[in-house]
């Protein structure tokens, strides 16, 4: 072999994506190799835009909520609450306290199956079937219990502008009882096989480690940020719905694992317990769930008319499982929003992989990419191209961009 | 016999061996999947999925990608299952001696064994995929990684053999006849445990299945070095992938469980021919559940530097203490 660095191939490139086992949702990763050791990752998000809000902007906000059931298929009801709750900002549309409850409660069962499918999806990337089989398995109880009280399994149109569509009837209760107390006994048994197994210690101990800074400076939400460290949860935060009569704290790997490490396997510390939360926050719900209405305008020509008198704009958040999902509106006196902005909580998360992914293996991609679990869809919100060709923008072009819509919308 | 008979025999004998290689290595496959799939809850497929997915696989289009060398990368396959089916035609099946049992013994199967494994390594490579690329490289990897514990455990029972003053303890035939279980004391089990122990963790790593499958790895690798082959070829590796897991099975079934029913029970010689071979189905399924199905139901995927340091560390120190237990056992066995 020569010593010329010329010949040697180090480093080399390995694409992953668009489309690859390892990612369930399309997106472009290239890494700049050494052997299996990775120099240098990149990724390039963007593959799978969709126009939904090019679509909601002909749309009136009734459709529209119907359209946020459909921008995440697992959370099918965080993008309807807070585009809701924008809108009712706006409207000053004050919503029946039932209705907050019943609100917080289906978001609370989809934070557990989400978060169980999200456990699933970790044992499959690393090599784990009969994990992710088992915990598909246990996640068909809260599909379940959502489709009884929704009507649906996944796009739950429970939401309305000003309440919920559906209210709980009182043989309801029994199956959310029972539910709740299939969970609480499940919860030992899935941080035992999950946290005391041997082969998942040895892949997610110390991989992939986003530390408290990063965590910050990267602006990270959700269980990524908690599981470094962050103390944040806009369910405590800034409480909404039934949020603020409850008693929530949030989960931090260090209460449960006496430190933290920032790594993969504090980040399914994190989402276990919240399992568990979620539990005994529909508990304390069910407890406290007031009766009355859970609409505040129940005729829809009426809201629909309310819609053209709207004037004005506001932010409306919502922590959904995989943290902070906003939604911004502006209203124009038109039937239709002006202007309407999703940032999903994966947008806050994706610039975290670089942190992760560098000077790990080949072999964490997977896991690593799938541990702040990614919802790529919903986080696509633009795809610029031009003659074909799908350019890069830089920061200054974006915040260009950016100060010119803004000028344009306060025209 | 004379000369034309030797090679009529040797000729028929490879033919019924490959058939039988093919056709139970499929069928295994088949159990082994029906295996997971109860573990896991699930109802899994039918027993004769492999043999659905073979006949298919023959069926489809047989892709050679632009960056890939042809002919390395149609021979690969090629070779993978001739030197698969080669290795079988060394090992005892049953009361069946093997066909070319005479000319090579326990050390020529170590030495056959990775050839299949290095004809993916070559197929790999000729594939001209980034991906196929550093599979093949982990496949090396977990190559070199295995032998140590595999040699180890070889070695030990053909060298107990051979203080027992059995002569010619390398070969297959005498090994199968000799079960060593009944040549060492107690100390000797407890070290011909640990050996059999460490076989059965070195077989996933010779079938890459998890938790040793770094070098296909679907979530990581997208296949690894099998990535680029479709159609005929990826059939082939597969009928090999099959052949091999008989292999395996009937190697640790005659190092280890080598018994045969005649020998407990007296009966006709054609009827315990037939006895003997089921029996011996038996046994490899016993092995099939415990090293493939069993092991990789339970765990996750290892790293590459991980599944070196365990064949390396842990295992190879498990072997060392198993040869040393081995060893004291003929020392006492000789006083």
């Amino acid at each position: 072999m020569s010593d010329d660095p010329q010949k040697k191939m180090t480093p080399y490139t390995v694409p992953i994506g668009p489309t690859h086992p390892a990612l369930k949702e399309p997106v472009m990763f290239t890494f700049q190799m050494n052997g299996e050791q990775i120099l240098k990752a990149d990724f390039a998000p963007g593959q799978t835009h969709r126009g939904i809000e090019w679509m909601g902007m002909r749309r009136n906000p009734v459709q529209i909520v119907h359209l946020t059931d459909r921008i995440c298929g697992i959370c099918g009801v965080s993008h309807s609450l807070a585009f809701a709750r924008a809108m009712e900002q706006i409207m000053e549309i004050e919503v029946p306290e039932r209705a907050d409850y019943v609100r917080t409660i289906i978001a609370e069962f989809e934070r557990i199956q989400s978060h169980l499918l999200w456990a699933g999806v970790a044992a499959h990337e690393l090599g784990f079937d009969t994990l992710l089989h088992l915990t598909w398995r246990v996640r068909e109880q809260a599909m379940d219990t959502i489709e009884l009280l929704t009507g649906n399994r996944v796009n739950y149109g429970i939401i309305q502008v000003g309440g919920v569509r559906r209210d709980f009837t009182p043989d309801q209760f029994p199956a959310i009882e029972e539910t709740l107390q299939y969970y609480s006994d499940l919860k030992s048994k899935l941080l035992k096989i999950f946290l005391e197994d041997k082969t998942i210690q040895m892949r997610c101990r110390d991989c992939g480690v986003l530390s408290y800074d990063d965590a910050l400076k990267l602006c990270t939400v959700g269980p990524t940020a908690r599981a470094s460290g962050l103390n944040m949860d806009v369910r405590v935060d800034y409480p909404f719905a039934a949020y603020g009569d409850l008693a929530i704290e949030p989960i931090l790997p260090d209460a449960y694992m006496g430190e933290t490490r920032g790594d993969v396997f504090d980040r399914i510390v994190v989402r276990l317990l919240e399992v568990d939360q979620s539990v005994d926050i529909i508990r304390q719900c069910l407890d406290r769930m007031p009766a009355g209405e859970v609409i505040a305008e129940p005729k829809l020509a009426k809201l629909l008319n309310q819609f053209k008198k709207a004037h004005g704009e506001a932010l409306g958040r919502h922590e959904a499982p995989r943290g902070e999902v906003l939604h911004y509106v502006r209203m124009d006196g038109k039937e239709h929003p002006t202007s309407w902005k999703v940032k999903a909580s994966s947008y806050s998360n994706l610039m975290s992989w670089i942190p992760m992914l560098e000077g790990e293996q080949i072999a964490d991609i997977p896991i690593i990419v799938a541990s702040i679990d990614p919802c790529l869809s919903c986080t696509d919100r633009v795809a610029v191209v031009r003659s074909g060709e799908r350019g890069i923008m830089t920061k200054e072009e974006l915040h260009r961009l950016s100060v010119e819509k803004t000028r344009r919308l306060s025209a | 016999m004379t000369l034309i008979e030797t090679i009529l025999a040797a000729v028929g004998g490879t033919v019924a061996m490959a058939v039988f290689g093919i056709v139970a290595g499929l069928f295994f496959l088949g159990v082994d999947r029906k295996f997971a799939a109860l573990m896991q809850a699930r109802i899994g497929p039918p027993l004769r999925q492999p043999f659905i997915d073979a006949a298919k696989l023959m069926r489809k289009e047989n892709i050679v990608p632009e960056n890939a060398i042809p002919w390395i990368f149609n021979g690969a396959p090629i070779l993978a299952l001739a030197s698969a089916i080669t290795i079988l035609l060394y090992l005892p099946v049953g009361s069946i001696m093997p066909v070319l049992g005479g000319a090579g013994d326990l050390i020529l199967v170590m030495y056959l064994l990775t050839i299949p494994a290095l004809a993916m390594v070559v197929g790999g490579f000729a594939s001209g995929s980034p991906y196929a690329t550093v599979g093949a490289q982990r496949e090396m990897v977990i190559l070199i990684a295995y032998e140590l514990p595999l040699a180890i455990a070889i070695i030990a029972i053909a060298w107990r053999l051979s203080m027992a003053g059995i002569a010619d303890p390398f070969s297959l035939t005498t090994i199968a006849a000799n079960p060593v279980w009944g040549v060492v004391g107690p100390v000797g089990a407890v070290g011909l445990l640990i050996l059999l122990g460490i076989l059965a963790w070195v077989t996933p790593a010779e079938l890459s299945r998890i938790p040793f499958d770094a070098q296909e790895a679907e979530t990581e690798l997208a296949g690894g070095l099998l990535v680029e082959y479709s159609g005929k070829n990826f059939a082939l590796f597969y009928l090999a992938q099959a052949v091999k897991t008989i292999v395996m099975a009937a190697l640790a079934v005659a190092l280890f469980l080598p018994w045969n029913l005649s020998s407990f029970v007296a009966m006709a010689p054609a009827v315990a021919v037939a006895a003997d071979f089921v029996f011996f189905l038996a046994k490899v399924l016993l092995v099939v559940f415990f090293s493939i199905s069993l092991i990789r139901v339970s765990m996750a995927r290892f790293r590459i530097n991980q599944i070196v340091s365990i064949y390396w560390v842990w295992l190879g120190l498990a072997g060392f203490v198993g040869l040393a237990l081995v060893m004291i056992d003929a020392i006492l066995a000789g006083v």
